[in-house]
């Protein structure tokens, strides 16, 4: 991997990192921009993720016949920002009888694993940080370095609860991960690459693969969403936390900062999944029938972002009006269900690909 | 066949439900049912029979209805209600009279349970529309319910 | 090295759980030990006392109107049904008769308490299941209820509107509108219950088949209400023994035979759509009289033992009054539904999983005040 070969986002960046180099010498340079992009990143992200508990908040509202936070900013805008500090500024309490180190590094496994996977994501033309060529694949690879996290907390934490929580978290999120990976992999076979910003320049030209690959596409598309959400240990499959099972699941005994890592954490894998289905079904930031392409000041960034949040919506859709499944039922759904309908799919596919049945 | 009809059947009272949800969604901003309390202390109207807590009205004169018979005492489950009462000589008649000289109220003891108010012969006693009760000292709940130099009116008797 | 060896040789630990008093799954103060293997449930020990406050002991010291307000506080979801009770016993005692209109509105108070009971039960058993949704829209319509209630009581739980004898004061003139507007609002409403959580796939994988009780068991552990109901034991003391005006409305009592989660799901939604049908019969025709039969000031029943049952939300509620001829009670049992329902879920709660328990406490809608008194 070639960490000079990574594409500086947007043009203003360009000056600073040309600046960079002048002053340095090459490697000191190229490691100072590498710093300089991860605590953009870092930033960013962890503003967009408190923004996103916002957004739960207020769509389960509007779910709800309620009005949701609206006392603190304008309509409520800070209200993610006070509560933020507010957990910052707590003391970090535990138990005696914790495994301190464990206890300790498993907030941050969870949270550096999901902010790692939004190195790869290609927000716009010019706005990726890596690009690699295996890009889907490091995803699935990153995203599944998260359940580590959890297990770790739930074992190191001595409770029940968090242990039982955290074993739930372990095969689901092992059984899950493989629909997630055929799923891509079913797109994939119509893209012939791995390389994240190489999938979208082939859906330039031929519309968006969700289109494309019709009804395969489609029946993947689901297969993902449902996976997907059950590997963010979102609801219905949010047995990991199950409230009125578990008390708090595996982060039962976490506070302060340590807990808002976990929670940061959730909504920025639901920024992750949406992502990747966005990269690989509806053409990242390419705008819907070319609206905007000739438009050269038009931030390409928005049409991802719009798709992003679409999807982000639709997974808090479901939050808000499925019950939970029964761990049993869960793995029911894997093995008996989505698995072999995912082996189908992948068939599907190969066959509509070699008799040149794309669109 | 089953198993593929049986997925049919889920996805489609899975999409059943979300319409359910998303129709609320649609119409979110007319439909939230909880209400914005301390904005709306102004127009916020309990109904006429709410049970707040007990007050004793007194008229422009500073005259109650409360004869001090103790039915209210006697009426309630838990001891809310303390007369402290004499008795004094009527002017006019010369007869001795029962009057309260302080009808003390537990608001901290008090079920709401409105025997006292059933119980009075006078309805020297009503239920007040006040809910907002919370102090930070208890003892402030204990309330004396007639206002300091009143006096029974003329003519009330139990 | 066979099955039966290496299952020798692996040794698992059964561990314990409370589920309670603090638990977000136990609705009130509820303590369950479990003791768990794995995530299979090998056996439920509640552990009561956490909400003890001796209103049997304290009705031996208060006279028989002021018993009426502490069983407000036993089954507060129907506390006017409780209410009710006593005042019934009372009655029997005194031998008096009350009023056709009083008959007529404690019975459309007593079904407007049972939808708003389910209405929660509804709200809770989808929250419980993970459907946090459900929990708003059934206290919408929850809502309404509670401000007839309150603009005819005075209060939105603890009533406290019947007095031995009758009625502590009439009706307010908008409880006839408010109650129609009600209904025509509530019949729109209870399909909308259907098609967020009864059909919903995941709901019936996790009600279907689970938390099973026969007729024989529900009947041997004194089981009652829509419990009993789900089990197709026919148990509504409204249907075999009437009081108040449930002799003259015409009802189905609901018997579902599968005894399982869903069966009394079933039962409490269909109960709902017989609660609205008694409140329509009732509600053009409130007969003219008096609220209130002339009682004593000081009621004194004679020497003697009264019994008298009602049909509570939950289930059957018997009040026993004991007394030998003074002001005060000499002993008052309350036979409360909820503390018989609960002695039997040990039963059907083996080896079944975590979130199994859950469904099944569920459905069988507890108040804990109404278990430990």
């Amino acid at each position: 991997m070639n960490f000079t070969q990574m594409i500086i986002p947007l043009n203003i960046t360009k000056t600073i990192s040309d600046w960079i180099y002048s002053i340095m010498p090459e490697t000191a340079a190229s490691y100072t921009i590498m710093v300089i992009i991860a605590v953009a990143y870092l930033a960013l992200f962890a503003v967009a993720g408190l923004y996103l508990v916002l957004l739960e908040r207020k769509v389960a509202a509007w779910f709800q016949l309620r009005i949701g936070p609206n006392r603190v900013g304008p309509w409520g805008l800070l209200q993610t920002m006070a509560d933020a500090l507010k957990l910052v500024s707590k003391e970090l309490t535990s138990t005696i009888k914790i495994d301190k180190f464990l206890y300790n590094l498993a907030p941050y496994f969870v949270i550096v694993s999901a902010l790692m996977a939004m190195a790869v994501f290609p927000f716009s033309k010019q706005f990726q940080a890596f690009d690699i060529n295996i890009g889907v694949f490091f995803l699935i690879a990153i995203s599944s370095i998260g359940v580590i996290g959890i297990l770790l907390a739930g074992w190191s934490s001595n409770n029940k609860y968090a242990l039982i929580g955290a074993m739930r978290s372990g095969l689901q999120t092992i059984s899950y991960e493989l629909s997630v990976g055929l799923s891509i992999l079913t797109m994939v076979l119509l893209t012939g690459t791995l390389q994240l910003s190489e999938i979208i320049e082939a859906q330039r030209t031929g519309g968006w693969l969700i289109l494309q690959g019709h009804i395969p596409s489609i029946i993947a598309f689901m297969i993902f969403m449902i996976a997907g959400t059950a590997e963010t240990n979102r609801a219905p499959f949010d047995l990991v936390e199950a409230e009125s099972e578990l008390g708090a699941g595996f982060h039962t005994e976490y506070s302060g900062m340590k807990f808002a890592y976990f929670f940061l954490a959730e909504f920025i894998n639901m920024f992750i999944i949406s992502s990747i289905a966005v990269v690989l079904f509806f053409g990242g930031w390419l705008s819907p029938f070319g609206i905007t392409e000739n438009i050269a000041w038009f931030p390409q960034v928005f049409w991802f972002i719009i798709k992003v949040l679409g999807l982000i919506f639709l997974m808090m859709w479901f939050r808000w009006t499925f019950p939970r499944l029964r761990v049993d039922q869960l793995l029911t759904l894997e093995w008996k269900y989505l698995l072999p309908l995912n082996l189908m799919n992948i068939v599907l596919m190969a066959i509509v690909i070699w008799l040149n049945w794309t669109i | 066949m089953s198993y593929f009809s049986d997925i049919y059947k889920g996805i489609k009272t899975l999409l059943t439900g979300m319409s359910v949800t998303g129709g609320y969604f649609i119409r979110a901003r007319k439909g939230a049912i909880t209400q914005q309390y301390p904005d709306n202390r102004e127009t916020l109207k309990m109904f006429d029979r709410f049970r707040g807590e007990v007050v004793m009205p007194h008229n422009a004169d500073n005259r109650h209805y409360c004869t001090g018979c103790q039915s209210c005492e006697i009426a309630c489950p838990n001891g809310s209600i303390e007369i402290i009462w004499d008795r004094a000589v009527d002017p006019e008649t010369g007869k001795k009279k029962k009057k309260i000289d302080k009808h003390i109220y537990h608001l901290s003891m008090c079920t709401m349970c409105g025997l006292c108010i059933e119980a009075c012969p006078t309805d020297a006693i009503v239920w007040a529309p006040n809910f907002e009760n919370s102090v930070y000292d208890r003892s402030k709940l204990t309330k004396i319910l007639n206002q300091p130099g009143s006096s029974v009116l003329d003519g009330i008797e139990d | 090295m066979t099955d039966q060896q290496a299952q020798n040789k692996i040794k698992t630990e059964e561990y314990f759980i409370n589920m309670g008093p603090q638990h977000p799954a136990a609705h009130g103060v509820l303590r369950l030990i479990l003791t768990i293997d794995g995530e299979i449930i090998k056996n439920v020990e509640p552990d009561l006392g956490y909400i003890h406050r001796s209103i049997e002991k304290m009705c031996e010291r208060d006279s028989y109107q002021q018993i009426v307000h502490l069983t407000d506080r036993m089954d507060y979801l129907s506390s006017h049904i409780n209410n009710e009770a006593v005042c019934l016993t009372v009655e029997k005692g005194l031998e008096i008769e009350v009023s056709d209109r009083v008959k007529v509105i404690r019975t459309i108070i007593d079904e407007l308490t049972r939808i708003a009971s389910h209405c929660l039960w509804w709200g809770v058993m989808g929250m419980d299941l993970g459907a946090l949704t459900t929990y708003f829209y059934a206290f919408r319509d929850r809502e309404m209820i509670n401000d007839i209630f309150e603009e005819t009581c005075g209060a939105r739980l603890t009533m406290n509107y019947n007095v031995p004898g009758g009625l502590m004061f009439d009706i307010h003139p908008n409880f006839v509108k408010r109650t129609k507007d009600f209904i025509t609002h509530f019949k729109t409403k209870i399909p909308e219950y259907d098609r967020l959580l009864t059909g919903n796939v995941i709901f019936q994988k996790r009600t279907k088949g689970v938390g099973i009780l026969t007729k024989e068991d529900a009947i041997s552990f004194g089981v009652s209400g829509p419990t009993a109901r789900g089990s197709g034991f026919s148990s509504d003391v409204r249907k075999h023994h009437p009081y108040s005006a449930y002799d003259r409305v015409n009802f189905k009592e609901i018997l579902f035979t599968e005894g399982d989660t869903f069966a009394r799901y079933q039962v409490r939604m269909m109960e709902l759509w017989e609660s609205v049908s008694i409140i329509e019969q009732l509600i053009d025709n409130i007969p003219e009289g008096e609220t209130k039969a002339a009682t004593k000031a000081v009621i004194k029943l004679p020497k003697g033992e009264f019994y008298q049952r009602v049909e509570t939300a939950r289930g059957e509620l018997g009040v026993y009054i004991n007394s030998t001829g003074n002001k005060n009670p000499y002993r008052v049992k309350f036979r409360s539904p909820g503390f018989s329902n609960l002695s039997v879920l040990n039963h059907i709660s083996k080896d079944v999983l975590i979130g199994d328990l859950v469904a099944t406490m569920a459905s069988f809608d507890f108040v804990i005040p109404d278990i430990d008194r």
